[in-house]
């Protein structure tokens, strides 16, 4: 049973069936100098950046620091929030637009947690005075249901409108989900907006008018991340991808060789790495979220190993006679219709969480966008050969002990299989 | 070969009833369908809003008021002893994990008095250990096993007083828990879903609220040089000089010379409320308990005439003077907005912190960013979801439909174990559960691939059927536990919604093996016993 052998009928039974690739012959061992050339120049290109950047960009919750994502009505000038709040905040104030959206985010690097908190007050006391209409109206933007249903009894029962506790409470948490879901998504430009709301009257409009005021902007997400925890969030980010590699290596050493194990392990930290350089090459934050993703792919990767490694364990079984890297290019040729199609299934899932998925994962999806094309690519055109290498130079040091001196190891394996396989 | 087949389809079928019921219990009408799902289904604070904040306990202030009370007490019985001495002082320390270190310093005690010292110490200051410095001078540190009880002491106060505040603000469901890693034993997770005002509710938690109310012995002075030099450069014996609060308009210092021990303090309150005083301005009125009030009432009547200090926190609020005898009520006065005399009449209900509070960390979701979170999770899973379905259904034809069925099934099954386990569904996790729809499908192309491998080789379909699913199954393994093993990993040292991404994908993978390799056998075999003469798979 040859590579081409298991893949040449195309046909299951009687009806023909689709297969995006039929009787694959491809030699990628032989090509392997190729792959592992566009390795290393991703690899390079990486770390080039990360040389030139100093080093991956961390995010808020690695680094430490305040970052605010806030909403404004209209698209605000940038420089007109640098400016009020690099006034009144002590260190550097870095404001960020959101692509595509009115939502910035503001952000600053303290080093004391006290610092951090007085800077979380400066800044929203600080966007207040600069976009906020003046009065002493509350603000129906950043208002919450108990507060709300707290203040709007008295106002209604003088506009001589009766609504029982529960009613008023029932419609404030209508009026303000109503004020949370999108296009609004927490800004309302106008009381006239809330007609829609069920149980509204023009007469609660009125006076909502008269009580309350519209912000020009609300925070939609504050997050502060001290030394200490900063620090706690790093430790633990590399225990975790440590002890994964580390689980992992010793499972797969269980299961197969400890070979294998090394393998698998390298061709993972050779995705790990080239998405990291991609991060830093496109701009991107490593954040704990990103942490979660590397090792996701980490795992998605070792699964599209194991499946070649499998698939050679088997091999090894039933041909005997075959030379190892043939042998592995054989398993490579039989399972790469499942590889490319369940990567590319996956693949779909993730571009969709990259496209779809909102703000908050974008650096998440993004690492597994990349890290499914990499581990794909690193699964076949990385572990297998350095198993072929491995195996080329304990054949080698057999034949040296054997005669007594020194071979060559490339001349005892490599050319036949190259030479088969095509 | 299918003769179990009705015991496993009872199985399924017993499995997805399960899971449905897990979700959405037995529903009578769309709206408690709806309600049972929203309490199945809990959600994370990413996507629901909320706040998540870490504090730290400054243990270290416990301890300096344990110190200060001993010298306190060690003034004034080496006074009433007769042992003089030159000074008695304590270091200052200034973190958390110098709390230990800290310890009170004699100098001076004379040479022949030694041994009453000594004695005077172990009698009365059990908890402290007296060491020799040289012949006169003396330092004293408090014992290892009473540090350790401090410490937690101060901790375990600090979490009652800090529920008792977050319980009044009348939140829905909130948590106050100790983080209770070894090196985090002093820091306290409190979370606070839906919360309006986080920057309002830190300020609450984190006011000390230590109420006192003093005699005033003298002031008020322009700067603490002047009190001092009225008095000849030292305090008068059990007197200290406090700081006053300026008003809004004001300007300049003011302090007030006070009495070391109070009247009463915080604690004998039995209530506190905001109030409007007679302009109208907005204060916070208390009334002390039974006991305290004796007190007081004593206390005012003989000192009718005389300034009484109403101290919050360390700093004078007001210093009345005493117009008659007064039983059980106060007022603190200067509050700036009704707001702001409620929550301090909520600290005071709720008791004064034992130490300082520091914010290590706050994640605060607005409502509609988590709104917009779920809709986007959701949108991406489906978009997902019908990319995956296409493929595999164009590619796979009626087996397609055998795995889509799996993977459906799979969401159920995750779903229904997600609320089973009471686990919490953050953002990561919903990505989690889409990611699953790509690793789940994984299965099924394994043993799929097979399967045409096994019918190209030439073997029957049964026989094919039954190889294929038996070669993938070891392969199915293989791949599921690196995954798990990475996500183990996660769970073990990630934190909130990080956690909630791999518990997903832990039981998204189980509930796989599940789908992917019993169910979807299920239905190859159900299909086959249906049609014993079938030529061809569709596959």
């Amino acid at each position: 049973m040859g590579g081409a052998g298991v893949y040449a009928i195309g046909k299951s039974g009687t009806r023909l069936c689709m297969q995006i690739l039929k009787n694959t012959n491809f030699d990628f061992l032989g090509k392997k100098a190729l792959f592992i050339g566009l390795s290393l120049l991703l690899l390079l290109a990486g770390g080039i950046s990360l040389a030139w950047k100093g080093g991956p960009r961390y995010g808020i919750d690695f680094r430490g620091g305040a970052l605010m994502n806030v909403k404004f009505a209209k698209q605000p000038k940038e420089d007109d929030i640098r400016k009020a709040l690099g006034a009144k905040i002590p260190g550097e104030v870095t404001v960020q637009p959101v692509v595509g959206t009115n939502e910035v985010l503001v952000g600053t690097e303290l080093q004391s947690e006290t610092q951090l908190e007085q800077a979380r007050r400066l800044m929203i006391e600080t966007l207040a005075a600069t976009f906020k209409p003046a009065g002493n109206k509350p603000d129906f933007n950043t208002i919450g249901q108990a507060r709300l249903a707290e203040l709007l009894p008295e106002p209604l029962q003088k506009a001589g409108i009766a609504l029982s506790t529960d009613q008023v409470r029932e419609l404030a948490g209508a009026m303000l989900e109503f004020r949370d879901t999108p296009p609004r998504s927490g800004l309302l430009t106008g009381f006239d907006e809330l007609k829609g709301v069920p149980g509204v009257t023009p007469a609660i409009i009125n006076v909502l008018k008269q009580e309350f005021s519209l912000g020009a902007f609300a925070v939609r997400s504050v997050e502060i991340v001290g030394p200490k925890i900063g620090r706690e969030l790093r430790e633990q980010a590399v225990m975790a991808t440590l002890f994964a590699l580390g689980g992992m290596l010793v499972y797969i050493a269980f299961r197969f060789e400890w070979i294998y194990g090394v393998a698998a392990v390298l061709a993972v930290f050779h995705d790990v790495l080239v998405t990291i350089g991609l991060f830093s090459i496109f701009g991107k934050e490593i954040s704990l979220t990103v942490i979660a993703a590397l090792l996701t792919l980490v795992g998605y990767s070792m699964n599209d190993t194991i499946v070649v490694f499998d698939r050679i364990r088997e091999n090894l079984k039933l041909m005997r006679k075959e030379s190892f890297p043939r042998l592995v290019n054989i398993s490579i040729n039989q399972t790469l219709s499942r590889t490319i199609l369940t990567s590319g299934l996956t693949f779909l899932t993730v571009l969709s969480l990259w496209l779809f998925g909102g703000q908050v994962l974008n650096g998440f999806s993004f690492a597994l966008v990349v890290g499914i094309i990499v581990g794909t690519y690193s699964s076949v055109f990385i572990a297998s050969p350095i198993l072929v290498f491995w195996q080329n130079y304990l054949e080698g040091r057999k034949h040296r002990r054997l005669r007594g001196e020194a071979v060559r190891p490339r001349e005892t394996a490599k050319p036949p299989a190259a030479k088969a396989a095509r | 070969m299918y003769k179990n087949l009705k015991y496993k389809a009872a199985f399924i079928a017993l499995v997805t009833l399960g899971c449905f019921y897990l979700v959405i219990g037995l529903p009578k009408s769309k709206e408690e369908l709806l309600a049972n799902f929203r309490k199945n289904i809990r959600l994370g604070l990413d996507l629901r809003g909320g706040s998540h904040l870490v504090l730290q306990v400054q243990v270290q202030d416990a301890f300096k008021a344990e110190s200060d009370l001993l010298i306190e007490n060690l003034k004034e019985r080496l006074t009433g002893a007769g042992i003089s001495y030159s000074s008695i002082d304590r270091n200052d320390p200034k973190s958390l994990e110098e709390a230990e270190r800290i310890q009170v310093n004699v100098k001076g005690v004379p040479l022949d008095k030694t041994g009453p010292f000594r004695t005077l110490i172990n009698d009365n200051f059990p908890t402290w250990v007296l060491t020799a410095e040289n012949a006169t001078d003396y330092r004293l540190g408090l014992r290892p096993s009473e540090s350790l009880a401090l410490r937690r002491e101060t901790v375990i106060r600090s979490i009652n007083t800090i529920e008792k505040r977050i319980n009044a603000l009348g939140l829905t469901e909130p948590t106050v828990q100790q983080r209770g890693r070894t090196d985090a034993e002093s820091e306290i997770i409190v979370q606070m879903p839906g919360v309006d005002d986080p920057a309002r509710v830190k300020q609450i938690l984190q006011t000390t609220a230590m109420l006192e109310l003093t005699e005033v012995k003298d002031g008020p002075f322009p700067s603490r040089e002047s009190a001092l030099s009225k008095h000849g450069g030292v305090l008068p014996l059990n007197t200290r000089l406090v700081k006053a609060t300026n008003r809004p308009g004001e300007t300049g210092e003011a302090w007030y010379l006070l009495a070391r021990t109070p009247v009463v303090t915080g604690r004998d309150l039995r209530n506190a409320r905001p109030s409007r005083d007679e302009f109208g301005k907005w204060e916070t009125d208390f009334t002390l308990s039974q006991d305290a009030a004796r007190r007081f009432g004593r206390f005012t009547e003989s000192n009718i005439g005389n300034r009484l200090a109403i101290v919050l926190d360390n700093q004078v609020r007001s210093a009345p003077t005493i117009q008659n005898r007064i039983e059980d009520n106060g007022r603190i006065t200067g509050a700036s907005n009704e707001q702001d005399a409620a929550d301090l009449a909520l600290v005071l209900r709720a008791g004064s912190l034992p130490a300082g509070i520091v914010y290590l960390q706050e994640t605060t979701v607005g409502p509609s960013l988590g709104a917009d979170s779920i809709r986007e999770g959701l949108i991406a899973g489906i978009v997902g979801l019908i990319a995956v379905v296409t493929v595999m259904l164009v590619y796979y034809r009626s087996a397609g439909v055998n795995a889509t069925l799996a993977l459906i099934l799979n969401a159920v099954v995750l779903v229904g174990a997600l609320s089973y386990f009471e686990a919490v569904l953050t953002l990561p996790g919903i990505a989690g559960i889409v990611l699953t729809i790509g690793m789940a499908v994984d299965s099924n192309v394994l043993i799929f691939e097979r399967i045409r491998e096994e019918l190209a080789s030439g073997k029957a379909i049964p026989a094919a059927v039954d190889a294929g699913f038996s070669r993938a199954f070891l392969t199915i393994i293989d791949t599921h536990v690196t995954t798990v093993v990475s996500c183990a990993f996660l769970f073990i040292f990630g934190s909130g919604p990080v956690k909630g991404f791999a518990v997903t994908l832990v039981i998204g993978l189980i509930a796989n093996v599940f789908t992917a390799v019993f169910v979807s056998r299920f239905m190859f075999d159900f299909h086959l016993m249906r049609n014993p003469q079938m030529k061809s798979l569709s596959i």
